[in-house]
């Protein structure tokens, strides 16, 4: 090993350096820690006048729900949006960044953002961390040169196509798709087919659940098709008494404040 | 410069067990006893049926829930309606929800170095006609308690009965009564309610909810309450 040391300055990337702790932990018996996933299903089309794309609202942590109403459809521009499925931190802290480099690029060209522009700084960005950035993406918008779909794998890989799904329920949605897609449909079927779709992925995959959102303008809750199925009308008594309180400690905390008259604050 | 090692987990290799998710529940009240399951059957992300039924008979006081894998779960089920036959034979009678606890705690422990992956509840009536469930875990401990869960969604529901039933500490002298004071219909709306809470958030818990109440004059399907499909 050279043992000349230059000072570089950081690289991007990933550290990998304590990945040797934690196999020798693993080995030990401990439990890495759950991450939030987005097992999902997310879908975009292309309809006569543009861009249709839903997604559903179910984050699972590992086979707990832990969000019942999540947003998986971001902005990344006024006339781009994306969806994202995979690991929820890494869905959005990815677009949060081409969003705001977009936002720059708009304001040094003066022009409207462009979807491929998005689409090469997430397939970049994706690429170099060599897919341990987990966030599959289905985006979409309309710019001057036309409406424009497409998919973008973990690894940095992507498709441009007229209709895509992606996530855990991607098969269920896809099958929809398949037989029922046509070219240049109206808007309410277009919407119609998506709310099928991620329908599908609904009930059939265990990943997705609960409502659909839309997007040609933000469709938030668009359908609500799982209400809750019963509600006990004698309600829960919690008695005084059923924790055991173990020790009190009260602390007056009249005689910690000290007020004092001061000068007002100059403007 | 030297390779560096590359940490890799091993990847399992086949597997004869699975797990077909879902919970089960079992309340024990004063003179009956309220057993239900969810009607899910899945695997990994997939649902394999809507409809499937987790509770089985096996005797005309005492009923059988299990979770977990269900084609040992079906095994299990064969073994003892075999081993119940053939008592009635030997005995002339149908065997008490204590007797069976006990064949059941046997037969899982007879299969200690091969489980049942079952993860049961008995629930039934006792000799004197007050409700009784047993709980176990896959290779045969039980312990008879007021209320047990077992399942994918039990730890969601377990702190529920606990705090809504109140049950007595086990290791106080003289032992309590752990049956509920709760009616009949209490406890089967509290069931109902427990099973919609749990179906929110575990995604193996759901489609539908079937509960079985056995009191003195015998065991009858209560209903099937519809869950969250999704």
């Amino acid at each position: 090993m050279a043992s000349a040391e230059i000072s570089l300055p950081p690289k991007g990337g990933f550290s990998f350096d304590l990945c040797k702790r934690n196999g020798m932990l693993v080995k030990k018996g401990v439990e890495p820690p759950k991450f939030r996933k987005t097992g999902t299903t997310i879908v975009g089309l292309v309809f006569k006048d543009g861009i249709i794309l839903g997604a559903d609202t179910r984050a699972t942590e590992g086979p707990i729900v832990c969000d019942k109403n999540c947003e998986k459809i971001h902005c990344i521009a006024p006339n781009i949006y994306c969806c994202g499925a995979g690991t929820a931190a890494d869905t959005e802290a990815v677009t949060d960044m081409v969003s705001s480099q977009l936002e720059l690029h708009r304001y040094a060209t003066g022009r409207k953002s462009r979807v491929i522009s998005a689409l090469t700084i997430l397939k970049s960005h994706l690429s170099g961390y060599q897919g341990y950035v987990s966030a599959a993406l289905v985006l979409g918008g309309v710019d001057v040169t036309g409406p424009h779909l497409h998919t973008i794998y973990p690894h940095g890989s992507t498709d441009s196509l007229p209709f895509a799904t992606m996530g855990s329920g991607s098969l269920a949605a896809m099958a929809m798709f398949e037989s029922r897609y046509r070219e240049f449909m109206t808007r309410e079927e277009g919407i119609k087919l998506v709310c099928e779709a991620i329908g599908s992925g609904i009930f059939n995959d265990l990943g997705s659940g609960s409502n659909i959102d839309g997007q040609t303008e933000y469709l938030r809750n668009h359908q609500l098709p799982n209400p809750r199925t019963y509600v006990s009308s004698r309600g829960y008594l919690f008695a005084k008494g059923h924790t055991e309180v173990l020790s009190t400690k009260i602390i007056p905390l009249r005689e910690k404040l000290q007020v004092i008259e001061g000068d007002a604050m100059e403007e | 410069m030297g390779a560096t090692e590359v940490i890799t987990q091993r990847q399992s290799t086949w597997s004869p067990y699975d797990n077909n998710g879902g919970t089960c529940v079992a309340i024990a009240g004063a003179n009956y006893c309220v057993i239900a399951a969810d009607r899910r059957m899945s695997t990994g992300y997939s649902i394999l049926t809507r409809d499937y039924s987790k509770i089985c008979k096996l005797a005309d006081k005492c009923v059988l829930a299990s979770s977990g894998f269900q084609a040992d779960i079906k095994a299990l089920q064969k073994n003892l309606s075999a081993r119940h036959l053939i008592y009635q034979h030997q005995h002339n009678k149908q065997m008490s929800c204590p007797a069976m606890a006990q064949l059941l705690s046997n037969t899982l422990y007879y299969k200690r170095f091969f489980p049942y992956y079952s993860f049961n509840v008995l629930g039934g009536l006792d000799s004197e006609g007050k409700g009784c469930v047993y709980t176990y875990d896959a290779v045969g401990s039980y312990e008879r308690v007021g209320y047990g869960s077992q399942g994918t969604g039990s730890t969601l529901m377990m702190p529920v009965l606990d705090n809504q039933l109140k049950s007595p500490s086990p290791l106080l002298l003289p032992a309590k009564d752990a049956t509920t004071p709760l009616s009949e219909s209490e406890a089967v709306d509290l069931v109902k309610d427990i099973f919609a809470s749990a179906t929110e958030r575990d995604i193996y818990t759901g489609d539908g909810l079937e509960i079985v109440v056995v009191n003195a004059e015998g065991i009858r399907r209560e209903e099937i309450m519809e869950l969250r499909k999704d």
